[in-house]
């Protein structure tokens, strides 16, 4: 018994004093003070060292993207530190996988890779000085297909957001075992532009994912908060140039805000829409898209079914969807491709694109996800 | 009883003579990915030589002030004392030691020189798992060393660890340009050239022979 007590005290007090000991050492050794933080030659402002420099400009006000709340997986929160500057060390190994050659010889990096501890210099795109943080409220949710679901939020502070079709915005989702309290969750605005008071995502639910177990439990009324919008997609302005979508899932969300904001402007443009589903529960907002194309004698939109099970009523196309494209797609002089969806379905389209003369570097934006 | 060695002498023997990591075949994980360049193995050496002085200091405290059988006299009195035998907590307190001793090192290179820190990386929390280290911890008990012995048996140990990731830097940064057969590039030829340094350093033995 004596032994048996005395093995838990000393091995208790070891480890406690050994912790101890640790925690001394890191209050009078891992400390920064305030460190000068200069963004893209802007007047330097102070923050704490110590902290990684996404949490830096988050503390800021400065909402650069980031999925995966600063773990480092999801390769968004690209900066570029001006490679003579060594304030930021040199490029971790664990930002190696999301930069390509030439990102690191311009110095690009991952900044919740990067400790701040000395002042510090950084460029970011000014489209990130944009993005604002929203406070909103949950106007309604409702299930679209067994699991994707249509959220909206009516936005409240600011009272409006400007927006590109084809942005996303980043809603904070609470996660109590992260040092934060909470991660970042990126998705694609379906509601047209001209909707400025409110923000409609399609969410799919991924089991034990935060984001989507977050925005499930959702009801009406419930506060959120979202930053945005992010995304490089720019619609061209050009009336003679053709619009052509081609996705699935829930790449049907950007996917909706472009066709609304898109007819909304230019009523009689040339835009065509191929969605891919596996069985009839997959399909959501057909019947939107058939009002559509009733108004709007160029728009065409084409859901084909891959996976049509004995007992579904289906008299539309099957087969996948990047069979019906090259079946279906006639390439104007001028056109913009953009495509979202799940990788092997992005893939099989690019190539038949290719082979159709597309220049998919130029042409085309594309968007992977599972 | 300790056995009777000049701790001054069981410092240049555990540099040269019983090397731990060329007798011994200890510590050799990191030995070999961190003797590319000169200027990291010079890091780690520096470093492996600290956390192993500093922790075989507190790991004899911890042996012998805490787990051996009758250590605890100094709280509990010599007869209930002789009752409690925590030996078996060494392994993993020894451990807990390293691995708290690894943490401040990392901490004190971060903080005065991140141009090493980036260059050890991984290989510096990896310390904690450096065998050489434990296994001087282990070899001071089993060979009963007394406070100093320990002290300059760590020490010696950190140094003769260093001297060879050193040695074997240098020989390394030489072998770039060598011709080297393909099946043998890397930690295959590292790994001779280890042991062909073992022999020679047999060649020392004949200075000061410990256990």
């Amino acid at each position: 018994m004596i032994q048996l007590l005395s093995a838990i005290a000393v091995f208790l007090a070891t480890v406690v004093g050994m912790a101890g000991l640790l925690v001394l050492a890191a209050r009078y050794l891992v400390t920064y003070g305030t460190v000068q933080l200069k963004i893209n030659d802007e007047e330097p402002m102070p923050v704490d060292g110590g902290q990684n420099l996404l949490m830096a400009l988050y503390g800021k006000k400065l909402f650069i993207p980031s999925a995966c709340g600063g773990r480092g997986t999801c390769g968004y929160c690209k900066v570029k530190v001006p490679p003579g500057d060594d304030a930021a060390g040199p490029v971790l190994p664990t930002e190696l996988p999301f930069l390509t050659r030439k990102e690191i010889r311009a110095g690009v990096r991952l900044s919740c890779q990067i400790k701040v501890k000395k002042d510090i210099r950084i460029f970011i795109p000014e489209e990130f000085l944009k993005v604002q943080e929203f406070h909103a409220r949950v106007a309604s949710t409702r299930p679209v297909t067994p699991d994707i679901k249509e959220i909206r939020f009516a936005i409240e502070e600011p009272k409006e957001i400007e927006f590109q079709a084809g942005q996303f915005v980043q809603v904070r989702v609470p996660a109590p075992d992260e040092p934060n309290g909470f991660v970042f969750r990126a998705y694609s605005i379906s509601s047209a532009v001209y909707e400025k008071g409110e923000v409609e995502l399609n969410v799919r639910l991924v089991p034990k994912g935060k984001g989507t177990t977050f925005l499930f439990g959702l009801t009406e009324g419930d506060p959120v908060i979202f930053t945005g919008p992010y995304g490089e997609f720019r619609l061209s302005e050009d009336p003679e140039s053709e619009l052509i979508l081609i996705g699935g899932g829930v790449g049907m969300a950007p996917m909706k805000c472009l066709i609304l904001s898109l007819l909304a402007t230019w009523p009689d443009r040339k835009c065509t829409f191929f969605f891919g589903c596996r069985g009839t529960r997959d399909i959501f907002y057909y019947d939107l898209y058939r009002d559509l194309a009733k108004k709007h004698p160029n728009f065409t939109v084409l859901y084909a079914l891959s996976d049509l099970q004995e007992g579904e009523e289906w008299d539309g196309p099957t087969g996948f969807i990047h069979l019906w494209v090259e079946k279906e797609y006639e390439p104007e002089k001028k056109r913009q491709v953009f495509l979202c969806g799940p990788p092997p379905m992005i893939n099989a389209a690019m190539k038949v694109l290719q082979e159709k003369g597309i220049r998919i570097a130029e042409e085309a934006f594309y968007d992977k996800f599972e | 009883m300790a056995p009777d060695v000049h701790p001054l002498l069981l410092l240049v023997a555990s540099v040269l003579t019983s090397n731990i990591l060329l007798t011994n075949f200890l510590g050799l994980c990191s030995f070999v990915a961190c003797s590319k360049q000169v200027a990291t193995a010079v890091g780690l050496g520096a470093a492996v030589t600290f956390v192993m002085t500093f922790t075989t200091a507190l790991n004899w405290a911890l042996y012998y002030l805490l787990l051996q059988r009758g250590a605890l006299a100094w709280l509990v009195g010599p007869e209930a004392a002789a009752r409690i035998d925590l030996e078996f907590l060494y392994f993993i307190l020894s451990i807990a030691v390293i691995a708290a001793f690894v943490q401040l090192v990392e901490m004190i290179i971060d903080r005065f020189s991140p141009t090493l820190y980036y260059a050890l990386g991984i290989f510096l929390p990896l310390i904690t798992v450096n065998c050489a280290i434990l296994g001087a911890a282990l070899f001071m008990v089993i060979r009963k060393y007394d406070f100093v012995q320990s002290l300059c048996y760590g020490f010696g140990s950190g140094l003769g660890w260093w001297l060879v990731i050193l040695a074997m830097s240098g020989i390394r940064a030489r072998l770039r340009f060598a011709n080297i057969p393909k099946p043998l590039q890397g930690v295959g030829i590292t790994l001779l050239i280890t042991g062909l340094m073992a022999m020679a350093f047999s060649a020392f033995t004949g200075m000061v022979k410990i256990q």
